[in-house]
């Protein structure tokens, strides 16, 4: 049963990260260049979601939503809730990498006549990343931890459980089999991070 | 659409109790925040001193409070706590003492960024000047670090107002918990109950939240050198 919810929260976390690194990439990348429009949305977006919690978040989605025609499943809602949360957030991060470039960087990319996307590809994106890693990772296991509220939209993740077992009067055996789950889960989490912020240390270039 | 949102919050003590909530919500957050600067202070402090002991110690107490949702500490002092060592917290204390525990390590963790970014010459130019250790610590660390450390400290507050909603779990009856007990009453004759009440209190914490962290990034703009 703990197994099931365990690996139900790391696929819940899993797609949310990889959403919330796309939201977040694009969004950063837009007020980057400045985009007329789209760059006021992203800015208004990423306030909305950072300065707001993801349970509100959630039960809007879950039990507001349906009322005004649009219904969503739990693991959907959570994955979309997790997402726009952690876009917000991922944003934030890629900002901090982005505003790192310096202008030189870009103007010698253009001079010797790279289109956008190759720019883009090969100059910003490998820098702006390393840069972005600290504050990436950091985002990253908030977010893991942020799915522990998951059971508000009725998905058996591993706090739902814990909460079953609670209610049967193990207490004990069931936090203690919560806390070493999380563990498991973040620990190598944050430690593979830490190893490839080591890795890429070293990618800044020109300063 | 409109009538069904002005019946809502004009019905019985529907917004009365939701500034209940709040305030609630405001008290285990500021209790938190208060406890966690004066404790998080001294420890930053010894993080970031030469004592061997301490300094391994509050490292590995602030991975563990790192890696753990609030939400599995908030259960496991609820709910352990009393059925282990005999000790029956009310739920307000339990909330308050969780997370003063996250943000006594965050805040340790931001005083220890704050001391130790600073450039050792500011330590050895004061000396030089002839300046006496109270001096030093008076006029020149402690503005610096004040500086470097307070943006910080603004962001952890907005973070523990955001978590907040976690209490919801232990059943104290929160900004969340009296939306869900209005929405749960109201629901059944007003459809759209759940979307104007779960839709304002997302509003309620945009307008606490947001002005704090726009006030933090006016600190961090002002101070930048």
């Amino acid at each position: 049963m703990f197994m099931k919810a365990a690996w139900l929260t790391v696929s819940l976390a899993f797609w949310g990260l990889i959403l919330s690194l796309i939201i977040g990439f694009f969004c950063a990348l837009v007020r980057f260049w400045r985009w007329p429009v789209v760059a006021r949305l992203a800015g208004i977006y990423i306030e909305l979601a950072r300065n707001t919690p993801l349970m509100i978040q959630l039960f809007f989605l879950y039990y507001g939503l349906p009322r005004v025609g649009l219904l969503l499943e739990g693991r959907t809602c959570a994955i979309v809730g997790l997402a726009f949360l952690g876009g917000g957030y991922m944003a934030e991060a890629f900002r901090g990498g982005f505003s790192a470039i310096s202008r030189s960087q870009i103007e010698a990319g253009l001079s010797i006549g790279l289109r956008r996307f190759q720019l883009l590809r090969y100059v910003i994106f490998p820098q702006a990343v390393a840069v972005a890693l600290p504050a990436i990772t950091a985002t990253a296991i908030f977010l893991i931890k942020e799915t522990s509220v998951f059971s508000i939209v009725a998905l058996p993740d591993l706090m739902y459980v814990a909460k079953d077992l609670l209610k049967e009067g193990h207490n004990n055996e069931s936090n203690l089999l919560l806390v070493l789950s999380y563990l498991l889960i973040i620990l190598p989490v944050s430690l593979f991070f830490g190893r490839l912020e080591k890795r890429v240390r070293f990618a800044g270039f020109g300063d | 659409m409109l009538d069904s949102a002005i019946e809502i919050f004009t019905a019985g003590r529907n917004t009365a109790r939701l500034f209940e909530g709040l305030a609630i919500t405001l008290k285990i957050s500021a209790a938190a925040v208060g406890l966690s600067i004066l404790l998080g202070i001294p420890a930053g402090l010894l993080m970031s001193s030469k004592k061997r002991f301490w300094r391994v110690s509050l490292k590995l107490y602030l991975e563990f409070i790192r890696i753990m949702p609030i939400l599995v500490l908030l259960f496991l002092f609820y709910y352990s706590l009393s059925s282990v060592f005999n000790i029956n917290l009310p739920a307000v204390t339990v909330s308050i003492l969780v997370f003063t525990l996250w943000g006594t390590a965050e805040m340790a963790d931001l005083v220890r960024g704050a001391v130790t970014s600073l450039p050792r010459h500011q330590w050895e130019s004061g000396r030089a000047l002839g300046l006496s250790e109270l001096q030093l610590n008076l006029f020149v660390i402690v503005p610096q670090a004040v500086r470097r450390l307070l943006p910080g400290v603004i962001n952890l507050t907005t973070r523990m107002i955001k978590t907040t909603p976690f209490v919801f779990f232990i059943n104290i009856p929160d900004l969340v918990k009296v939306a869900q007990q209005i929405v749960e009453v109201t629901g059944i004759r007003n459809p759209l109950a759940s979307v104007w009440v779960y839709g304002v209190i997302f509003f309620i914490y945009f307008a606490i939240c947001y002005p704090i962290s726009l006030f933090s990034r006016f600190l961090e703009k002002a101070w930048q050198n």
